[in-house]
């Protein structure tokens, strides 16, 4: 296992009033991403868990191009990872980011 | 006297051999290896029927169990090398030098023993190509094939999976070779001639049928959100541009998930009747809600598919039938119609390099190529007009004479940037490079060569390569839509924004898909069972596939 944490400084915060979500499962190739409104509007971060050792530069580009495109401002994301490849990641992240901005509980 | 009918001779000497084993043309299964010493010599070049589908798997085990002395140094000259007793023969020394064309699950152990030196590998083909040499300089002198059945007189009802067995017999039987089937059961009469018996010498009763492989079968229930998306950029930034009527479809699950989006997010785009039409196609399974819903017209087959042959039979207006109502499948015939006749091959691979080139071959796994380096060609002979293989043209010269330019097939490279075990897809490197130089081969083992590929999909985005115009500009574009592969991670990010300006590249959001929308319940089958529903039952698929 594998700990790797991000932090990011961020333009604007996320939208919608939801509190937290989660997305994904925690499986071989898979990944359980949980979000949750936990942080001041111009910041963002990620803490990873991961099964696969030695990937901290590809997490290092996938996180960068995600927190540029949503610009996720407030929120912590969890994630628990079973070896995902890097598209799936992305996938995950940006389902994590639709269900909390959706409005609700 | 010079003699000019001398191989005529000696194939009448060796039918003279085999005929003390038989009763008519009828040789008992317990003395299919005495009629194999009785009719091979050293060194001849055997077809042993195998392709990636049907096997004379009864005439393997017999070849396999000759003496020594008798019957050695073969060369087999085969499309498949796909049961282990194909390899078991090399490691015996009954054969030594091989020509061939698909090796799927023998692919690891091929590796191993062309590095060992057991193999002398003459070269690995496509299918088509390696039928052509069949009558030029690869006629086998004897052809071990298997049929469904056979009458007394030798007449052979090959059934769905007919295959490669009348362009093996052709070959074999009017130069002089011989030809032995090995058959299911000895009828009175055959349900049709797909063989006649002239051209058959030997027929040997197998105990049981003839295997094949359900190679062509892909559970929906293992297509990922990553696959669905690929597969919508597909149909939206290719097909619907182009108006792909007429194509081929590789075996992998990116193609499956097309097959399966046609009827749900193609019927949405309003696409029904504008692409998909025409195929040459296996019976893919996946493809029966496009079928059911009214998409495709027209399926010819190289072969049939296990579980497929009711819903065939009863879908006549679609795949081609014999006059018993069952399919006829032709590999050569499919092949041909997959190079001259089909606007677009779409299909995945393990491995592709900077300059768009492409192999399934790596260090440790030689899996032949099968039909795609001809299904993924461009056909330099054909003359007739379409509108994708003219719009193709003009987009890779813009400024050529709409009369005189040359059309283009569609070629396009379909996979996920990562593949099984987060193995990158792009490569700097092909490990067929490495291959050829460690085995000393005068040619590396390229399945489609970078000059044909058209376009890549990836969960990034569309690259197409027709719009390139320097080695530069290709391998920016390859590497605009790499992902997060060393490939892709080193691109020059003004350069891929530039090629984006310019539609080289093509995001999802550029072709109006978001890839949140990428959801399994878009797929119109989404198990196997679902497909059995779809289907009317007519679809019995193989029990590896059943788990209700």
């Amino acid at each position: 296992m594998e700990d790797l944490r991000f932090e990011h400084s961020v333009r604007t915060r996320a939208g919608g009033t939801r509190q937290s979500a989660i997305v994904g499962v925690v499986a071989s190739g898979n990944l359980e991403v949980l979000v949750e409104r936990v942080l001041p509007d111009a910041e963002c971060a990620i803490e990873i868990r991961t099964a696969a050792v030695g990937f901290g530069e590809v997490w290092t580009a996938v996180i960068g191009d995600f927190v540029d495109r949503y610009s996720p401002g407030g929120l912590r994301f969890s994630i628990n990872d079973g070896g995902a490849r890097p598209d799936t990641v992305s996938l995950r992240l940006a389902q994590a980011v639709r269900s909390i901005t959706e409005n609700g509980q | 006297m010079t003699s000019w009918q001398n191989n005529r001779a000696r194939r009448d000497a060796r039918i003279a051999a085999g005929a003390v084993l038989a009763r008519g043309k009828v040789v008992e299964a317990g003395n299919a290896t005495r009629l194999l010493e009785a009719v091979i010599r050293p060194g001849d070049r055997i077809c042993l029927e195998g392709d990636n589908q049907k096997q004379a798997d009864l005439l393997s085990r017999a070849l396999l169990a000759v003496d020594l002395s008798r019957v050695n140094d073969l060369h087999m000259v085969q499309s498949g090398v796909v049961l282990p007793e194909h390899l078991d023969l090399f490691d015996r020394g009954i054969a030594k030098r091989l020509d061939y064309a698909y090796s799927g699950p023998q692919s690891a152990r091929i590796a191993r023993m062309l590095f060992g030196g057991k193999i002398e590998l003459g070269a690995v083909h496509t299918y088509l190509e390696l039928f052509a040499r069949y009558f030029i300089d690869l006629t086998p002198h004897v052809a071990l094939i298997a049929a469904v059945s056979a009458d007394h007189d030798g007449n052979l009802y090959t059934g769905p999976n007919t295959e490669d067995t009348p362009t093996v017999v052709e070959a074999t039987a009017f130069k002089d070779g011989i030809v032995i089937a090995q058959v299911n059961e000895i009828v009175e009469h055959v349900p049709r001639v797909d063989i006649p018996a002239d051209r058959v010498h030997f027929v040997v009763k197998s105990d049981k049928p003839f295997f094949v492989e359900p190679l062509f079968t892909r559970d929906p229930a293992a297509i990922t959100e990553g696959q669905i998306l690929t597969a919508m950029l597909a149909i939206k930034g290719i097909y619907a541009p182009y108006g792909v009527q007429r194509l081929n479809h590789g075996i992998g699950f990116s193609t499956a998930a097309i097959e399966l989006l046609l009827p749900t997010f193609g019927e949405r785009l309003g696409l029904k009747g504008k692409i998909a039409t025409h195929f040459a196609l296996n019976p893919h399974p996946a493809l029966i809600p496009a079928i059911e819903s009214g998409w495709v017209r027209q399926i010819h087959s190289f072969g049939s598919e296990v579980g497929m042959d009711d819903y065939i039979r009863a879908r006549s207006d679609v795949y081609f039938t014999g006059s018993d109502g069952s399919l006829r499948s032709n590999r050569a015939f499919c092949q041909t119609a997959g190079l001259y006749a089909c606007d677009m091959f779409i299909g995945s691979t393990l491995q592709i390099d900077l300059q768009g080139n492409s192999s399934t071959v790596t260090t440790s796994r030689i899996a032949g190529f099968g039909g795609a380096p001809n299904m993924g060609a461009d056909a330099r002979g054909r003359r007739h007009p379409s509108e994708p293989w003219l719009k193709a043209g003009a987009e890779s010269d813009p400024d050529g004479s709409p009369l005189m330019r040359r059309g283009r097939k569609l070629v396009v490279q379909i996979g996920e940037t990562f593949g099984d075990k987060n193995v990158p897809l792009f490569v700097e490197k092909l490990d067929a490079i490495e291959l050829a130089e460690k085995l000393e081969l005068e040619l590396a083992p390229i399945m489609i060569y970078g000059d044909d590929v058209t376009h890549i999909v990836t969960e990034e985005g569309v690259a197409n390569l027709l719009l390139c115009r320097t080695a530069q500009e290709r391998e920016q574009a390859i590497r605009g839509v790499a992902g997060y592969t060393d490939v892709g991670r080193r691109r020059d990010h003004g350069m891929v924004a530039h090629l984006r300006e310019r539609g080289v590249i093509r995001r999802p959001e550029d072709i109006g898909i978001n890839p949140l929308d990428a959801d399994r319940s878009l797929l119109a089958a989404r198990s196997i069972k679902d497909l059995v529903r779809w289907s009317g039952g007519l679809y019995t698929p193989p029990s590896k596939f059943r788990n209700w």
